[in-house]
């Protein structure tokens, strides 16, 4: 893999042309008010650079307070960055004025965790899925027709119509979220814990929903979850994420089948394999402490405090992400 | 390893909570034993009755609930005491020093107003394990330590909202073993807990057990979980057991047709899947639950005899028990 490392150049502008999504040295710093002054910041986001294309499903993994949410809004521009670059389609997005951000809003959406607040619970179904549409003053010919063909795309149908969000349970709510995502005609969807509040086996529908709909409509998403297992199911490329810093980026087959940041493998041995003869047997690494906090992080490389195999250079130098596979970076002194 | 010992038996366990909108029939006769020394997990999904059916154990339903029928048979030392049949300050006695609880969110079983070291001391206090609170409090020092607490002198003295989620959920452990209990029943230990903390809970778990033998009543939804800790395995469906079996056989050998599906919609990180298979439709209320058993509406084997008649859970193997007509 050493030989390989020089190429890394060559082959990210080699593979920008099939790039929907570039995002470069993103930062988000939350401002801490103290009663005068900023005390500091939260450094959510810290330079973060990855690339999404087009068709794909990028997953972005780690754990609680890692700054998946604060890159998906930012991304969208639902919060301002900080830093950084994020660029769509080629056309730089932190730099748009209102016109083009109205033509981006369109194009690129966002579903959440929470299928019980995401919803207007005094609008019905019709209204809910209709309103985008209407916010955009965009022409629908039969808006009847046009919702029941977007509801039976993820599942409901035309007996959902005009019912109320306390009527359904959490995973129609779900679905009924992303019909009104649907009704912008997206091409791209951040698709931020869209299952975390769901059972198993309602979760699966959804995930399966997802799935059908992303060759069905040529989308492209953003995958954020803290459940790997989830993560490799819809995820074709990954990023994990670790207090404001990605640690490990590339194929998700590759990353799942040899994971070389010590963080991404105290992350994979820590799942639980739904399989008592591999997970009684398996050997743990067990990692020390928990994630400190993005106020103040660690110096050098973020996860040395808790790393079995941190080096001198490890407190001192911030690791870079690198090329170590044809689609795989990892930012560890390791390698 | 384990032993054939009963430590624990729960016969027709029946809870209802009597609500504005109906009565609540949370669990219906849910009958299960309990061996010393094993780890004994109740799984299922959102408000099957897990927590429950865990709480009643004790008594600890609360109004507008009510246990409205069943045993619950508790041996020590040669004797058997129905816990269902213990008054209100007979029952406290066993809760907290026998039968300990570690539940989910370690935020609201700890009181923000007391120090850790206290809430420690306390738990040891009531049981009259020590003399004093401030005998505790020392004490206190050693059980943290047992629970990994990183710098338990200092820590003692902190309160609840300073310590992570992590820590707060070892205190919550620590006071669960504080009195060496022979049952420790963990509702949900590491639901709220990330992954890397999660795999230190369960590892301390694990040895608290082996270090005082007890026997550990695991609560979870999650089916990795489940796979890792369990000995035995009861699979819990809109309040009633479907079906219970070593963890092996659950895995493997699955029978009712829930159980299968749960598992075929349980994602594997080590296997490339194409397709989940889902459940169709979703958990029934338990204010009208379904006539006949409870699944029949979601099951693509469902016959006529499934929605007349209730499956009693019968033994179909050594030691697995299924509630299926089919
Ligand atoms: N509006 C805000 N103001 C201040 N700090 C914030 C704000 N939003 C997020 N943060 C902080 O930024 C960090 C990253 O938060 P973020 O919500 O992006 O994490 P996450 O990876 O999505 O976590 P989770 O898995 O819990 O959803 C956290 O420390 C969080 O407390
Ligand atoms: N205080 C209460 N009042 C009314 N109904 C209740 C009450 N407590 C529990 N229930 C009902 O009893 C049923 C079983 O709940 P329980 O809390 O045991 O579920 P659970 O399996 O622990 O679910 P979860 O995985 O969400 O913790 C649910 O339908 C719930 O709505
Ligand atoms: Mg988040
Ligand atoms: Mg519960």
């Amino acid at each position: 893999m050493e030989g390989m490392q020089g190429m890394s150049s060559f082959s990210n502008g080699f593979s920008s042309s099939s790039n929907l999504l570039e995002v470069r040295n993103l930062k988000k710093y939350f401002p801490l008010k103290g009663l005068f002054f900023t005390k500091g910041y939260v450094k959510a986001v810290d330079n973060v650079t990855f690339e999404i294309r087009k068709g794909e499903t990028f997953g972005l993994v780690g754990e609680s307070g890692c700054g998946k949410t604060t890159v998906g809004r930012t991304i969208l521009r639902l919060i301002e960055p900080t830093d950084g670059q994020i660029i769509y389609d080629g056309r730089d997005i932190t730099k748009f004025k209102k016109k083009d951000m109205d033509w981006f809003r369109r194009k690129a959406q966002i579903m959440f965790q929470d299928p019980y607040s995401s919803l207007n619970p005094r609008q019905t179904v019709f209204q809910i899925v209709m309103e985008p549409v209407n916010h955009h003053g965009i022409d629908v010919h039969d808006p009847e027709a046009f919702v029941i063909d977007l509801l039976e795309k993820v599942g409901l149908n035309e007996g959902h119509l005009y019912r109320y969000p306390h009527e359904f349970s959490g995973g129609q709510r779900q679905r009924i979220a992303l019909a009104r995502i649907l009704s912008l005609k997206p091409e791209f969807v951040v698709l931020d814990e869209p299952t975390s509040a769901l059972d198993v086996s309602v979760q699966a529908n959804i995930l399966n929903t997802l799935k059908d709909i992303q060759g069905e409509l040529d989308l492209t998403y953003l995958f954020i979850s803290h459940d790997l297992a989830i993560v490799k199911y819809m995820s074709h490329r990954l990023g994990v994420m670790y207090l404001g810093k990605l640690v490990e980026v590339g194929n998700s087959d590759g990353i799942f089948e040899e994971p070389l940041h010590p963080y991404t493998k105290a992350l994979f041995s820590a799942i639980p394999i739904p399989d008592p003869e591999i997970e009684k047997r398996k050997e743990k690494l067990v990692v020390k402490g928990e994630p400190p906090s993005p106020i103040n992080p660690p110096s050098g490389c973020r996860f040395h405090p808790r790393c079995p195999f941190a080096r001198e250079i490890c407190s001192q130098k911030e690791p870079e992400l690198k090329k170590v596979g044809s689609d795989h970076e990892v930012a560890c002194w390791l390698y | 390893m384990i032993g054939t010992e009963k430590i624990l038996e729960v016969k027709d366990l029946t809870v209802h909570f009597y609500t504005y909108a109906g009565v609540v029939k949370a669990i219906e006769k849910v009958s299960f034993d309990v061996y010393k020394g094993e780890t004994f997990a109740l799984v299922g999904e959102t408000g099957c009755g897990k927590s429950v059916t865990a709480r009643a154990l004790t008594q600890l339903i609360e109004s507008p609930g009510r246990i409205v029928e069943g045993e619950v048979y508790y041996h020590r030392d040669g004797e058997t005491i129905d816990l269902l049949k213990l008054g209100e300050e007979e029952i406290r006695e066993y809760r907290g020093k026998e039968i300990a609880y570690i539940f989910q969110d370690p935020q609201s079983s700890l009181d923000p107003l007391y120090s850790i070291g206290y809430q420690v001391s306390e738990a040891l206090f009531v049981h009259k394990m020590v003399k004093s609170i401030k005998e505790g409090v020392k004490r206190a020092v050693d059980i943290l330590r047992t629970v990994l607490m990183p710098d338990p002198e200092k820590r003692v003295s902190n309160y609840p909202h300073e310590l992570s989620g992590g820590m707060k959920q070892r205190v919550t452990i620590g006071i669960g073993i504080a009195n060496n209990p022979r049952i420790l029943i963990a509702d949900e230990p590491t639901t709220a807990l990330d992954v890397t903390v999660q795999a230190q809970i369960l590892n301390l778990i694990k040895e608290m057990k082996e270090r005082y033998g007890a026997t550990v009543l695991l609560i979870t939804h999650d089916m990795g979980v489940v796979a890792d800790m369990a000995d035995r395995v009861a699979v819990m469906y809109a309040g009633k057991i479907v079906e219970l079996a070593d963890v092996f056989t659950i895995f493997k050998k699955p029978i009712h047709p829930y159980t299968r599906g749960l598992l075929k919609a349980v994602p594997n990180p080590l296997v490339k899947i194409e397709r989940l298979e889902a459940i169709p439709g979703t958990v029934p209320s338990l204010i009208n639950p379904p006539s006949g058993c409870r699944f029949n509406p979601r099951c693509n084997q469902a016959t006529e005899i499934c929605r007349s008649k209730v499956p009693e859970l019968e033994e179909v193997e050594d030691g697995h028990f299924v509630a299926c007509h089919g």
